[in-house]
């Protein structure tokens, strides 16, 4: 359990983002492996990300366990009933997966089966909690487990909004994950470091340690793409002057996240990194951050 | 046609604690067909309120609940009543409820659950929804439900995807948890989203086997 470990040590905690990929192939996930081993404490891997179809998050943590990585085991409420979301839980635990990560997940209409059918028969609030109950042996219907789970669970938090409703009703939300049995917390991607200084204020009161995102940018578009479609991602406007008047685009971008790793280390315990089809260049990232050698 | 069904009577206690005045609002539509909240409903209400110890500051009964227009000029006269209470109890279905919540400053509870006919809707259309979910949530919300006016029916809270308080899937529509937390905040209730509301009964959302072999069904599926 490298990643608990980490964190309950008070070390400066890294975890990498991966997504599967549509089909079967899993060269790239097993190379990205090899890549991040040794230099992170914990691989999160996506549950059908932005509601596109593809490998699921289960089989690929199992392959992570396999290959000797911490896997984080991303789950959403958008597919599966209650009776599923347990279902897989058990069969994570059994597969040696060991760190959750609850989440609602994107509505179908934003992935690429806009015609599928919404579940969100949990929220993520009832599925920390129903993790809670199946690591005490039960099942959400009070009926005792042959064997319970023991898991480490995590939930999201949106540091920097555009409303102060959105803002107190994120420090609320949290607030109820951390009750329902939330241990851990990985935040949307964070560009602004003041403005999470002051959500930390905040957010510090919670107790829980709190893993800060990073997005890597790969370019100007990217980062005005982000602003005007991400909810909860804002680049400031003196970042994407700066991408644009670099010569090498891609290592600024990886200087500006490396930058934003340094900023972060006395205000969190520790950062997400998401990629985004950088997963390769992670170790680079962590060693202009000055992280790993 | 709506059906609705009277919460029990100790869960209404419990929307009350801490608010001694209570003014009951009562519709004459489909919750005095119900016999759920017509005059003889309320009058009763009045009566279990005060025998527990509350103040009954005004009670009524309007024609139809879900028409705001009308609410709130049959409100008017009894304003001074309404104002005097510290909170308002609604026996009506989920869509009246929330027309009342949506037009009196003050906090509204819900005194009914509205049973599942399949989704039928109040008599006048406004933003309000009722899903007819059985288990009503509108006391925690302040009046707004979350099922309906969240596009997910997140129960805990936003899903963290709204832009501007817009929703992410539909940009014409405001975020429901904004609307829920700026209308808590008025009423200055905004403790109430720190409950945890355990995972839903949804089985509560299907018509009843009772209902389903009653002519009053029959009819209700007619054109």
């Amino acid at each position: 359990m490298a990643f608990k470990e980490a964190l309950e040590s008070g070390k400066f905690t890294v975890t990498a983002e991966v997504g599967p990929l549509k089909g079967t192939d899993t060269t790239e996930i097993e190379e990205v492996a090899e890549l991040l081993k040794g230099k992170v404490d914990g691989v999160n891997v996506t549950d059908q990300q932005s509601a596109v179809m593809r490998l699921g998050s289960l089989a690929t943590c199992h392959l992570l366990v396999e290959k000797g990585l911490d896997p984080i085991f991303q789950m959403t409420c958008r597919d599966r009933n209650r009776i599923a979301l347990q279902s897989d839980l058990l069969n994570a635990h059994v597969l040696g997966i060991r760190n959750v990560l609850a989440i609602t997940g994107d509505y179908p209409t934003l992935g690429d089966h806009p015609d599928a059918k919404a579940v969100y028969d949990l929220d993520s609030v009832q599925l920390v909690w129903t993790i809670r109950r199946m690591n005490e042996g039960y099942d959400l219907a009070g009926n005792e487990l042959e064997g319970k789970t023991d898991f480490f669970v995590g939930a999201v938090v949106t540091p920097v909004t555009d409303t102060d409703a959105a803002f107190e009703l994120q420090l609320i939300k949290m607030e109820k994950k951390v009750e329902a049995g939330a241990r851990f917390f990985q935040t949307q991607a964070v560009y602004d470091v003041d403005a999470f200084a002051r959500f930390m204020k905040r957010a510090e009161e919670f107790g829980v340690p709190i893993l800060a995102g990073i997005i890597p940018l790969k370019s100007v578009g990217m980062a005005r793409y982000m602003n005007k479609n991400v909810a909860g991602v804002f680049v400031p406007e003196h970042l994407i002057e700066e991408m644009a008047k670099a010569e090498e685009k891609a290592r600024k971008g990886l200087e500006i996240a490396a930058r934003l790793i340094k900023d972060l280390q006395d205000l969190c315990q520790g950062v997400h990194i998401m990629a985004i089809g950088w997963e390769k260049k992670v170790p680079e990232i962590l060693a202009l951050a000055g992280l790993v050698q | 046609m709506i059906r609705s069904e009277q919460k029990p009577f100790e869960e209404i206690l419990s929307y009350l604690e801490g608010e001694n005045r209570v003014f009951v609002l009562g519709c004459d539509g489909c919750a005095n067909a119900s016999q759920t909240g017509g005059w003889p409903q309320v009058l009763a209400m009045k009566e279990l309120l005060e025998e527990a110890g509350k103040e009954v500051t005004g009670y009524t009964v309007i024609d139809f609940l879900c028409q705001k227009a009308l609410v709130a000029s049959r409100l008017r006269p009894l304003e001074e009543k309404v104002m005097a209470a510290d909170g308002v109890l609604v026996l009506s279905c989920g869509i009246g409820i929330q027309a009342a919540a949506a037009i009196i400053k003050k906090p509204v509870h819900p005194g009914c659950n509205t049973i599942s006919l399949g989704w039928s809707r109040g008599e006048w259309q406004g933003e309000e929804r009722c899903m007819e979910c059985g288990d009503c949530l509108l006391d925690y919300t302040g009046g707004i439900c979350p099922l309906t006016a969240c596009t997910k029916g997140l129960l805990n809270g936003p899903c963290g995807g709204a832009s501007n308080g817009k929703c992410e899937l539909a940009k014409e529509k405001e975020c429901g948890w904004e609307k829920i937390y700026q209308r808590l905040k008025e009423l200055g209730k905004l403790d109430r989203l720190k409950r945890f509301i355990p995972p839903k009964d949804y089985n509560k959302m299907r018509p009843r086997p009772e209902i389903l072999s009653t002519s009053f069904w029959a009819l209700e599926q007619e054109d």
